[in-house]
């Protein structure tokens, strides 16, 4: 216990000065993520010709290296925190978009026929059947983007972004572990705490009447 | 007036016309069934009325109004429509799937509240019970109960029914349909039901269309067909009904008798106990309509339900197409009353008696619908 006071004691202000800044860029990539990618998760529903392309352009971006695509950026947007919400954003969208277009196109179409049947409009569909029934799908995919975000926000501290990343290369560049795990230790912790909760706010949206037992 | 189509016609891009000049009336109050073979263009006809399909010429019109004089949405919340998959939302309880429609039209909750208690009373599911179910807690017959009464939900002069009985076990069929014929007795609503099942079109139909390529055959009374069919088609179409029972008589399907059944009760896993044409023999059958178990029915009706003995696991039933000899023989020897008869997923479809040989044989049996 005593060694973790001590380390708490000589890094608990940094850390807890750093956390600010990684979650700032966590949260606000993934809010700008999910106010694009679910949007057009949807867009692409209707347009199922323009899914393909679409997902494969994003998709692309999601296979360039996170160190790659933040020195790239670096001569158009410079550096800091803005050119990192960027890049970090960009990286959000995969997730969250692939989600959403499975998770609308994977309901029944007999179940949108029957709907329209009754005279809802596309509106009514949209928000009354599609988004509760896909909503389990789309959470998953934003638990998954902000799984992703919290380990790539570190890499942010290259272009001077700030956050945790900061303590992790400063003790790499000093050869100092300690100050390395108070950067690394908390991201990883982080990450975890953040898919814990997310991934209950997906019970929450699963819908009951899909949860309970099957008559017969 | 009812519904009318005159000269509608519908293609598709690069296809022969799924349905090719098609006049009909179909008079307020009157249940008419549209029949055909897959591809007949049966269903399309039916999507034409609420507009999820428009024609690519012609005119329909509801109660002498053209159609595409309403806007789509409100013409269709006007329209009851139930189709075979159910298309009850899973997410919603049996209670708000029937407030569905009312709710889009924004009726106040008492008034909805009663009506989903009228409509559930209307086909014997009492409201405490099933109202806040799930649909998946319910069996396939009870579900597509609940579909037809969403249709029924803000009380439309116009139902349209696209094979709403198509996937269930025969038990639950025959008695969907009764309850179908019961609910129209009373309410008297003009209604359009596509099927494929010419069992079902004779027993339900008012007047039964013939339809096939996109062209109306024929349409009359089910008498009138049987009597006059206009073609060597439909009189295949309908051909068990109208060739005498000059085969021989080989099969157990062919002495069966299959209607006048009795629920005796409803189970909680969705299955039921049920009694056919009086045979002394009650069936449980589970919510897929599979026979589980026999036991001799008791003579007081539902009294002393405990003290019915149900017959252990390997059940006497024989299959519709085995050899009808054998029964035949134990029948005459009065080894047993009567047999239950299953299809081949063990699903019981009828029950064989001393009794329904009779009838088959005095050649009265299939032709009464």
């Amino acid at each position: 216990m005593n060694v973790l006071a001590d380390f708490w004691n000589n890094y608990g202000g940094q850390i807890m000065d750093a956390l600010g800044p990684h979650l700032f860029l966590t949260f606000v990539s993934l809010a700008l993520g999910i106010i694009v990618a679910v949007p057009l998760g949807i867009f692409l529903t209707r347009n199922p010709r323009l899914a393909s392309p679409i997902i494969a352009v994003v998709s692309i971006f999601q296979t360039i290296p996170s160190l790659v695509f933040f020195a790239l950026i670096l001569p158009f947007l410079g550096i800091g925190t803005q050119p990192a919400l960027v890049v970090l954003f960009v990286y959000s969208l995969l997730p969250i978009l692939r989600n959403t277009y499975i998770g609308v196109r994977s309901i029944d179409p007999a179940l949108i026929d029957a709907s329209r049947g009754q005279g809802m409009t596309s509106w009514e569909i949209l928000y009354m059947v599609e988004l509760p029934l896909s909503a389990p799908l789309i959470v998953a995919g934003i638990r998954l983007a902000a799984i992703y975000l919290v380990s790539w926000a570190t890499i942010a501290a290259l272009i001077g972004a700030g956050g945790l990343g900061d303590l992790i290369f400063s003790g790499i560049d000093n050869y100092d572990t300690n100050l390395l795990l108070a950067g690394a230790v908390p991201t990883a912790l982080l990450a975890l705490l953040i898919g814990f909760l997310l991934g209950m706010v997906r019970r929450l949206v699963t819908p009951r009447g899909l949860k309970v037992g099957v008559a017969r | 007036m009812g519904v009318k189509f005159e000269h509608v016609t519908k293609m598709y891009p690069g296809g022969r016309p799924a349905v090719n000049d098609l006049s009909l009336t179909v008079p307020t109050g009157e249940l008419l069934v549209l029949i055909g073979p897959s591809g007949c263009g049966k269903t399309t006809t039916l999507r034409m009325i609420n507009r999820l399909e428009e024609p690519s010429s012609g005119v329909i019109s509801i109660e002498g109004r053209d159609i595409r004089s309403y806007d789509p949405i409100q013409l269709r919340r006007g329209i009851g429509y139930t189709i075979q998959q159910t298309g009850l939302l899973p997410h919603m309880t049996v209670e708000q799937n029937i407030e569905l429609v009312p709710k889009l039209l924004k009726w106040d909750a008492n008034k909805r509240h009663e009506r989903t208690h009228e409509l559930l009373e209307l086909v014997g599911m009492s409201y405490e019970t099933y109202a806040h179910r799930y649909p998946r807690q319910l069996s396939g017959g009870q579900q597509q109960r609940v579909g037809v009464l969403r249709s029924l939900a803000t009380d439309p002069p116009v139902i349209l029914m696209d094979e709403p009985f198509g996937a269930l076990d025969p038990i639950s069929r025959e008695v969907l349909q009764n309850e179908l014929k019961r609910l129209q007795a009373r309410l008297q609503k003009t209604i359009i039901f596509v099927t494929h099942d010419i069992d079902e079109a004779m027993r339900l139909g008012d007047r039964v269309a013939i339809m096939r390529d996109g062209i109306l055959l024929q349409v009359g009374t089910p008498d009138e067909l049987l009597r006059t069919p206009k073609e060597e088609f439909i009189a295949r179409f309908l051909g068990r009904y109208i060739v005498p029972h000059t085969a021989p008589l080989e099969s157990i399907g062919q002495f069966m008798q299959t209607n006048m059944i009795a629920i005796q009760r409803e189970l909680a896993d969705g299955g039921r106990i049920v009694q056919i044409a009086e045979t002394p023999l009650w069936f449980w059958l589970d919510g897929e309509g599979v026979l589980k178990r026999v036991a001799p029915a008791l003579a007081d009706g539902g009294n002393g339900w405990n003290s019915v003995e149900w017959a252990e696991e390997d059940i006497d039933c024989v299959g519709e197409r085995d050899s009808a000899e054998d029964v035949l023989r134990r029948l005459a020897d009065g080894e047993t009353e009567a047999l239950p008869v299953v299809d081949d997923r063990h699903r019981l479809i009828g029950v064989v008696s001393r009794r329904s040989v009779l009838k088959t044989l005095s050649n009265t049996g299939r032709v009464e619908v």
